[in-house]
């Protein structure tokens, strides 16, 4: 350590690469296609990005970390009728460009026709991108990211003797620019951001230590949670994981905290993907139109949310985005498909390639006291372990760690157990969704409170 | 094999962009213009390719190359970092610019003379994309689809993927380290999907190491994976609820060693231990396992995943005992925490790309064997669970508390392995599981080569291995309480 560090020596603003033009990135895409045709190709499809970012960490009041980003990337897919290949380079120089298109080619050359490939159908490209207000710059220089992670840091160090030892405090801001052209003559961009702040912390007694964090994501500063308020909330997680237990081995109602709830609907959007439904790899086959969870739940996407996370006004391959039910009344209405896959189902792409965008379960109107008590006797659960989810079968099974819950009270920390289940049946046995949205995602979604798993403990 | 592989690298990294020596002195030297303890230039160039074939087809597959230089300067436990993707002078010094800012100007350590070591090489610096035709990968990748597809016409899905990757490397550091290598790395994939009266299950297996791709037409590898994946589904079909609870378990040999690298491995990483973050930390000396486990963390097995010649930090690999006999012994260290820690790098600083800083990271994680036939380990449990391939697995190193999840696993009864059960995550206490080892098999066997650990967001290949095991008592996560 090195205690005369206060402030910086020498300013380094502006802190993070400026960046391109956004012409430069719609030329690229355009020397892209044109250098596919020279080489004869039927279609091509590309797509160019930059990113810059700053990352800082303070631990125990002194820097740790300080890191400059900056990414490129170029990626472009080729077609020769029905045979496609891929190629990406970091490279933007001309040379690269050709490199790059004909290594596309050379694959495409050996690859057997697939009749479903293809670029996404022209009438399906986004005609008019909309501003959704993603792009918020943090001029943020180096000393001031330092002083954030710091106060950041303290609050939770402040908050009680047993927090002795800390993995510190971050902040991060990025700044990106994507491009995806294709040559049905489509060419569109926009630029995003994304600042974060969190803090990680360690509480010690007589029994151990316990590790717990925080953290706060927007792409808009003004829209993060205070440095405060990220550090204490990190230190009182670490806190109240002490004396942690553990349970015997029982069923029992659990409940899922909002953070963790999110991950049991990814793994619910993971399996009506395309890819895990054309390959007949999904629990949830053939499951459109019927039950998949109670009638009370509602699950929307709303692609076009300004400021949101999961916001984007045109998928992957430049399909327009556009608001839609995929669970309402508890019934399957919709997967979740790119060009291909839709094709491959003889269905319409969804405008999912590469993911979803803003997933909302519909908030329900208890809060996490409430839901606690309606909980009555079980497991309330706060963090997870492992990755212990088939989707092929549904069968869930994670280490865990959270509190016993008796009468509606909270009893002691637990930890070193397992849950399981299987994810139809959770599904099918949600009791109730809580009021307590987390928002700092692609998925929002309260807690989750379940009617039945399987502890496994001494 | 001996070879220059310093050479290569500068031939392939530096040449094309007219860097010599001198460039590489005035970047560190403008490193070293502030008060900084040391710093590095590590120079990365990598080229990637794969091919995936579903429903019979070679249908996809796509080429990659990534090449740049992230410039790091340390002052105390303070690190700066930047990186650029173009490899040119400007470019370094702005890089050198922003890292050597953690510090305030003047008074640097000085640079040290060039000195590089060179060892014999533990793999054959070759472009593994170019050691068959594309026309002979595609080849390869359909018979492995037919051998899967003609094994039991319940299999309904066959997905392969063949992957390889040519990482060049070159590392100037102000201590005098210039060090270059170049590391092939090739994987094999199959996974299946089986079918029958409604019921669907998964299998998979896959393989690799720092070959050329012949290895897998060698001793029938890439159709044993395909077979070896169609096995693992069926038994899956068959498979019944795994029994929750603590129970005595049973781990074969191989890939369950995933157990070491989750249990003890990570808490054993020089970062957490200088922090004082590790369930670990401060525990070298005391006993943490029977005296029948001896754990090492070997980076110079040949040809294997998890080996390197050198580290990301130029340092040469070892084998470093973790546990002897029961005991802990040491940690594993790149420089940065080694120096902090008045400890000896072991070879065990590793980064993902020029783009993430490196960090102490495992290599090829192990137990050594034991005494014991594997049948009498077996024989000798009443009831438990028999777990022969596992998933991945996760560790909280500050409370200790790791998961590994079983893919393929039995249920023992009598002393005999009896029904299959459905896959289940086991739960322990790293710093006490191995006091829980009653016996060790004989049989050490190390992965086939498809690990990946990942940390702080960064994904570096890795080996894992251990003879059969029996641990007393472990929970087992599944759902028959």
């Amino acid at each position: 350590m090195n205690p005369e560090f206060q402030s910086m020596p020498e300013a380094i603003a502006p802190t993070i690469a400026p960046m391109p033009a956004r012409e430069r990135l719609e030329t690229l895409i355009a020397d892209i296609l044109a250098e596919a045709q020279v080489q004869g190709v039927t279609a091509t499809e590309a797509a160019v990005s930059f990113a810059s970012a700053l990352s800082v960490t303070v631990r125990l009041g002194e820097v740790e970390t300080l890191e400059h980003h900056r990414q490129r990337g170029l990626a472009v897919t080729v077609y020769f009728g029905q045979s496609r290949g891929s190629a990406s380079t970091a490279d933007w120089r001309p040379e690269a460009i050709r490199d790059t298109v004909q290594s596309a080619c050379a694959i495409a050359r050996h690859t057997a026709a697939d009749p479903y490939a293809g670029l996404a159908d022209p009438e399906r490209l986004v005609r008019e991108i909309p501003d959704l207000d993603l792009y918020h710059p943090w001029a943020l220089s180096a000393e001031e990211a330092i002083d954030l992670a710091r106060e950041c840091e303290a609050a939770a160090l402040a908050l009680d003797p047993r927090i002795r030892n800390s993995e510190g405090g971050s902040v991060a801001t990025r700044a990106g620019l994507v491009m995806y052209g294709n040559s049905h003559g489509f060419c569109g961009g926009y630029p995003t951001t994304r600042h974060s702040l969190s803090c990680s912390v360690i509480a010690q007694d007589a029994e151990g230590m316990q590790r717990n964090h925080w953290h706060t994501v927007a792409r808009d500063r003004t829209e993060l949670e205070t440095p405060v308020a990220v550090g204490q909330k990190a230190g009182r997680r670490a806190l109240r994981r002490l004396g942690s237990r553990r349970l015997g081995t029982r069923q029992v109602p659990v409940l899922f905290a909002p953070e963790l709830a999110r991950g049991l609907i990814g793994h619910f959007i993971a399996a009506i993907r395309g890819g895990a439904l054309y390959r007949k790899s999904s629990f949830l086959l053939d499951r459109l139109g019927t039950p998949v969870f109670p009638d009370f739940v509602t699950l929307r996407e709303r692609p076009r949310l300004p400021k949101a996370l999961g916001s984007a006004p045109f998928d992957s391959e430049g399909v327009a985005t556009a608001d839609r039910d995929v669970v309402s009344d508890g019934v399957l209405r919709g997967y979740v498909l790119d060009s291909y896959s839709a094709r491959r189902l003889g269905m319409q792409t969804t405008g999912n390639a590469g993911g979803t965008h803003n997933l909302i379960v519909e908030p329900g109107s208890l809060g996490q006291e409430e839901l606690l008590r309606q909980l009555d006797t079980g497991l309330w659960v706060t963090e997870l372990l492992g990755h212990g989810v088939n989707l092929v079968t549904g069968d869930y099974s994670r280490g865990a760690s959270g509190f016993w819950v008796e009468q509606g009270q909270v009893r002691y920390p637990v930890h070193e157990i397992t849950i399981a289940g299987n994810l139809n049946d959770l599904f099918r046995g949600v009791v109730a969704v809580g009021a307590d949205v987390d928002m700092r995602g692609g998925i929002r979604c309260g807690s989750l409170l379940l009617e039945r798993m399987t502890v496994a403990g001494e | 094999m001996t070879t220059d592989t310093l050479a290569l690298a500068r031939q392939q990294l530096l040449a094309p962009a007219g860097l010599g020596e001198d460039a590489l002195h005035r970047t560190l030297s403008c490193l070293l213009g502030h008060a900084i303890d040391g710093g590095d230039l590590y120079f990365q160039q990598r080229r990637a390719e794969s091919w995936g074939l579903e429903d019979g087809q070679v249908k996809n597959a796509s080429h990659a190359i990534q090449q740049g230089v992230g410039v790091r300067a340390t002052s105390g436990e303070k690190t700066g970092f930047a990186y650029s993707d173009e490899i040119v002078l400007p470019a370094l010094l702005e890089a050198a610019t922003a890292a050597r800012a953690i510090a305030r100007d003047g008074g640097g350590t000085r640079l040290q003379v060039w000195r590089s070591t060179q060892r014999p090489a533990l793999y054959e610096p070759l472009d593994p994309l170019e050691t068959l035709s594309a026309d002979a990968k595609v080849c390869l990748l359909e018979a492995v689809d037919a051998e899967a597809r003609r094994q039991d016409p319940r299999v309904t899905q066959v997905m392969v993927s063949l992957a390889a990757v040519r990482d060049t490397i070159l590392i100037a550091g102000s201590d005098g380290t210039l060090a270059g290598d170049v590391r092939p790395l090739v994987r094999l994939n199959v996974s299946v999907i089986v079918e029958h009266d409604g019921r669907r299950e998964q299998g998979g297996s896959g393989g690799g190491g720092r070959v050329g791709y012949g290895w897998f037409l060698d001793q029938d590898r890439a159709l044993g994976h395909a077979r070896e994946a169609v096995r693992q589904a069926l038994i899956n079909l068959e498979a019944v609820p795994a029994p929750a609870g603590t129970m005595t378990v049973v781990l074969g040999p191989g890939w369950p060693g995933v157990l070491l690298h989750e249990a003890i491995g990570h808490g054993l990483e020089g970062d957490f231990n200088r922090k004082g973050t590790s369930a670990f930390s401060g525990r070298i000396g005391e006993r943490v396992a029977t005296s029948l486990c001896t754990v090492v963390d070997d980076g110079t097995l040949a040809s294997r995943r998890g080996s390197l010649n050198i580290d990301d930090e130029g340092t040469p690999t070892q084998c470093t005992t973790l546990i002897e006999r029961g005991v802990l012994k040491g940690y594993l260290q790149d420089k940065l925490n080694a120096r902090l820690m008045k400890a000896t790098p072991t070879g065990n600083g590793r980064r993902e790309s020029y783009a993430h800083l490196p960090l102490p990271r495992m290599t090829n994680t192990y137990m050594l064997p034991g005494e014991h036939d594997p049948a009498e380990i077996v024989a000798s449990v009443e009831r438990g669970l028999y777990a022969v391939n596992f998933g991945g697995g996760q560790v909280d190193i500050t409370s200790g508390k790791f998961v590994f999840s079983a893919s393929e696993a039995y249920l023992i009864e009598n002393g005999r392995v009896t029904r299959p059960v459905k896959g289940a995550t086991l739960i322990g206490n790293g710093p006490d599981v191995l006091t829980k080892v009653s016996m060790v098999g004989n049989d050490l066997k190390l992965d086939a080569g498809v690990g990946t650990c990942g940390k702080d967001g960064q994904s570096v290949p890795v080996g894992v291995g251990q003879p059969t095991l029996k641990i007393e008592s472990l929970t087992v996560g599944g759902t028959q309480a």
